[in-house]
């Protein structure tokens, strides 16, 4: 499977990037690990004239945690975020995840900032940001702005970011408590059937917080606000999380593909959302 | 397509050689540097055949474009041992058979190598966990588990031993 041809391109700076980027528009993408990017390109289902490799660039790289502020660049990989003792104590929900995610040599390559900003409904972590508030960074040839991870997601392949843009970081605030990801998948590197990452906040017996959001349920992340509120002021007891499970499903749309048809994508995602949102809680 | 000036070192040794843009690292390394050892299995990043290490990561060269790999230290089987001097998991691998067809077994020892590194004394389920991105149709995986256990303590052994 040989791609159609391109122009390589690899700037070691964002300013150069965005430029190359503005000069040749629509023929243009940016490529982080490439390990959705390029079997897309390997099937002829993505036609680009000129990939522009972030790789050099040392301004996507690194992860700061600053207090209660977490800053990953675009560029920080999967394994690397695993590696990372000073995130998971901050964190630890990133490096569940990722855990999940494909297997250690798409690890080894892939990124966060390729996970985030691809739009595919099936990577993982865009529910993890939504449920953690984060917000991505975008740079573009007017400057740099903010767009919070629940703004994000359009549709399947379609978000905030505009082209002539590149997702530079994520960030977030750290609120402790208790946290999941839980995800069904058929083997080792699939996508999602269904998953759903969680953080809770306990105070003294009773939920004080609470944030849930659904992974390849819907064309884009779903964070579900009702679920949460059925759980806030609660003891995350077998019908409360019964309850918050409810809520979630009325916010989910999950369509019927090689996973299986919409019913059993429903089903799934009940079990899911009620083991990841019990995990969360004897976590809190 | 204009062609690429690239650097790659493999297994030690620097080549300067011309690829397109789009030709992929497996590609390069089979047909331009001829280092067959690393396989076109599923050739869609599942399967593990084609993986390589670039950089200290374990990698599906298959899924890398050879332009991202310029500059890059890479290492394949053949960089690992040699006939009459076996690497001790080529060597493991043969002794507990831990391949039969031996399509998967290139991929799966290049991989291993790089796990032992990562972790020197990994368990049953940490060889799992980290073996989990390299497909083998014929063993079961047991004995490939088995061959990797093995190694782990030999290559250990020899390690303190030198100490």
């Amino acid at each position: 499977m040989i791609p159609a041809a391109f122009e390589y391109h690899r700037p070691t700076d964002i300013a150069s990037a965005l430029a190359t980027l503005r000069e040749f528009g629509d023929e243009a993408r940016v490529v982080a690990g490439g390990h959705s990017l390029i079997p897309m390109m390997k099937l002829r289902m993505a036609a680009i004239g000129h990939l522009i490799d972030l790789q050099d660039i040392a301004d996507l790289k690194g992860i700061r945690i600053d207090g209660n502020t977490v800053r990953i660049g675009a560029m920080v990989t999967q394994q690397e975020l695993i590696g990372d003792a000073a995130l998971t104590r901050a964190a630890p929900l990133l490096r569940e995840t990722a855990l999940q995610i494909a297997d250690p040599q798409v690890r080894a390559v892939g990124t966060i900032g390729g996970n985030v900003a691809n739009g595919d409904p099936g990577n993982d972590m865009p529910a993890v940001m939504q449920c953690l508030d984060a917000t991505f960074t975008l740079t573009g040839p007017g400057g740099t702005r903010e767009v919070k991870a629940r703004d994000f997601y359009e549709a399947a392949y379609v978000t905030a970011r505009a082209d002539e843009e590149i997702l530079t970081a994520v960030s977030f605030t750290v609120s402790g408590g208790g946290h999941a990801y839980e995800k069904q998948k058929r083997k080792i590197g699939d996508y999602a059937t269904a998953a759903a990452a969680v953080t809770l906040q306990k105070d003294g017996t009773v939920c004080s917080a609470a944030s849930i959001a659904m992974t390849n349920l819907s064309d884009v992340p779903v964070w579900s606000k009702a679920a949460a509120d059925a759980l806030v002021g609660t003891a995350c007891s077998h019908a409360d999380i019964g309850n918050a499970v409810a809520a979630a499903l009325a916010d989910i749309a999950p369509t019927a593909d090689n996973r299986g048809p919409v019913e059993f994508k429903r089903h799934v995602a009940g079990i899911i959302i009620r083991r990841a949102i019990e995990r969360a809680w004897s976590r809190a | 397509m204009k062609k690429m000036q690239m650097t790659l070192t493999v297994n030690g040794e620097a080549h300067e050689l011309l690829a397109e843009p789009r030709e992929l690292l497996i590609h390069v390394l089979r047909e331009k540097l001829d280092l067959t050892g690393p396989h076109i299995g599923c050739e869609t990043s599942h399967c593990g055949a084609c993986t390589i290490d670039m950089n200290g990561r374990s990698v599906k060269s298959c899924t890398v474009f050879a332009a991202q790999a310029n500059g890059a230290d890479i290492t394949t089987i053949e960089g690992l041992g040699a006939p009459g001097a076996l690497h001790p998991l080529q060597e493991a691998f043969r002794e507990h058979h831990g391949l039969q067809c031996g399509f998967c077994t290139p991929g799966m020892i290049t991989r291993a190598h790089r796990l032992l590194q990562e972790n020197p004394n990994p368990s049953e389920e940490d060889i799992r966990f980290g073996m989990a991105g390299n497909l083998c149709r014929c063993t079961g995986y047991q004995n490939i588990v088995k061959a990797i256990l093995a190694a782990a303590a030999e290559m250990n052994a020899v390690k303190e031993a030198a100490e």
